[in-house]
């Protein structure tokens, strides 16, 4: 137990940079996945192109390759963005592909009549998308937005061997210098996941609730 | 990338060497041709140990399980094309197999990182660690450590255009990589306020370190002072040792008798030279000056 209550500030600190990594790579992957899910369903056909091109890249390609071409690939290109940066790109650009693909999913549970509906009041496409798609399809991905957002938390202990001090990096060297207390400090890590994870579950089931209630 | 196959390639010839010279002797270790990596010292005959002991079962046996690292240019490395390692510990594994009266190519290398050395020790994967091993009093909760048979201390490696770091006192803000979990980048963090980076080996530190992505590498000034031999236009190791890290070799606890022997064969290795010669085959190449001879800890 002393591994643990003798470290908990340098624990604390671990996990507030898991959770910086899970803001930054979830922020971005919201932006651009929800951009990829538009081009995938738009009318113009380069745009549809693009999106389910991106994801099959990002998607398919293993995320620790992605975080190995951005930080050996990039600084060769005369790109060198700091460690958290990199890290928040290969993350967020990979997770964009799942928001775009659930994201999509969620769109095409909308009954076609709302987007044929929307056309002949005159609304554009960008304007149909954002006014009467995007909105209710956002209340229909919900639960499977909730599995993607688990599976970066658990994705950012990655960035425990490219240069950044987060959970999992404090672990390890836990790990080195407690030798004796190798199950408690993997239980205690193990529980600061489970806390984060739990979290967003309970902030998808609550917004399950209110979304359905008022529908 | 260029550096590596140069570093790559050396060893592998120097491990080609020392292949080709233990194949053409074709016996147990009676010559020693000197090579990088091809100590080896003189095996012991008629060993006897007490009935029951490990020694005595290893002896019997004829063949040792060491565990020892591979990514560690003068400590323990083996490269790819190459079946054994070379290095200072590999050599001292060499020591220790003799006097169980076991020939160098009949021992089993294992290569073990730094997490794994506690798990290997306790479930027998192998008898002995000797993996630049640092003897700490919470190691020695859970494994046996009988030393040290070097002292080495933590340096800095920095770009060789670097004016602004001199010693451990210039860290505070700076990012310095090693590697994750290692005793090295908690010290300079802990003493010193630098910005841990951890990478799971050196060589992508250094590369980060090239990048100019951190700021400074640091661990033990014996493996540092390989990469700045390799690359010295663009690297530089700076500063006094400001750690001491005493490398120690590990056993299963549970085995008696086995720090006794340990401890009388370092002992028997300061006094015959035979320490001194693991040393100069290996680290004395590099560059590094041939350190005082250690003071064994007692047995517990």
């Amino acid at each position: 137990m002393d591994a643990l209550t003798e470290n908990w500030d340098i624990i604390l600190e671990g996990f507030l940079k898991t959770l910086q990594l899970l803001v930054g790579a979830g922020a971005l992957a919201l932006v651009v996945g929800t951009v990829i899910a538009m081009f995938r369903v738009s009318p113009v056909p380069v745009l549809r192109r693009t999106g389910a091109v991106y994801v099959a890249i990002f998607r398919n390609s293993p995320l620790l390759v992605l975080l190995l071409i951005t930080y050996y690939g990039l600084p060769q290109l005369g790109i060198n963005p700091s460690f958290y940066w990199k890290i928040v790109l290969a993350m967020g650009l990979y997770t964009a592909a799942f928001v775009a693909e659930s994201l999509r999913s969620g769109i095409n549970g909308i009954p076609l009549g709302q987007a044929e509906a929307s056309r002949s009041l005159g609304f554009t496409f960008g304007q149909s998308m954002t006014q009467v798609v995007l909105p209710q399809a956002f209340r229909n991905v919900v639960p499977p937005l909730a599995s993607v957002f688990i599976a970066l938390t658990k994705n950012t202990s990655l960035a425990m061997s490219f240069g950044i001090a987060e959970a999992a990096f404090r672990m390890k060297g836990l790990i080195n210098d407690y030798a004796a207390d190798r199950w408690t400090i993997f239980i205690g890590i193990a529980l600061g996941y489970i806390i984060i994870v739990e979290a967003i579950s309970l902030g998808a089931a609550l917004l399950e609730r209110r979304w359905r209630a008022e529908r | 990338m260029k550096i590596r196959r140069t570093k790559i390639a050396v060893i592998a010839a120097a491990a080609a060497l020392t292949l080709a010279g233990c194949g053409d002797a074709g016996d147990d270790g009676d010559s020693s041709d000197g090579g990088n990596g091809g100590f080896t010292p003189e095996v012991a005959e008629d060993v006897t140990f007490d009935d029951g002991t490990r020694m005595a079962e290893l002896a019997d046996a004829g063949t040792v399980k060491i565990g020892v690292k591979y990514d560690q240019p003068g400590i323990g490395f083996k490269s790819a094309t190459s079946d054994t390692p070379v290095g200072f510990d590999p050599n001292m594994g060499k020591i220790l197999a003799a006097q169980l009266g076991i020939p160098a190519d009949k021992i089993e290398w294992v290569e073990t990182i730094s997490d794994n050395r506690e798990p290997f020790l306790q479930n027998s994967t192998v008898d002995f660690v000797i993996a630049s091993y640092s003897i700490t009093d919470e190691r020695r909760q859970v494994v046996g450590q009988a030393g040290p048979y070097y002292v080495t201390g933590q340096q800095l490696l920095v770009a060789a255009d670097d004016d602004s770091i001199n010693g451990p006192d210039d860290l505070s803000g700076k990012k310095v990589c090693s590697v994750t979990g290692s005793t090295s980048i908690k010290t300079v963090e802990e003493e010193y306020g630098a910005t841990p980076a951890g990478f799971d080996t050196y060589s992508e530190c250094v590369e980060q370190l090239k990048t100019g992505s951190v700021d400074a590498v640091t661990t033990d000034g014996a493996i540092l002072a390989g990469y700045a031999a390799e690359d010295p236009d663009a690297l530089k190791v700076v500063g006094e040792p400001f750690s001491e890290e005493r490398y120690g070799i590990g056993y299963n606890k549970d085995q008696a008798g086995m720090c006794d022997f340990i401890n009388t064969t370092l002992e028997g290795a300061f006094e015959d030279g035979e320490w001194e010669a693991a040393f100069d085959d290996t680290l004395g190449k590099g560059g590094i000056d041939l350190p005082e001879t250690p003071t064994l800890d007692p047995c517990p």
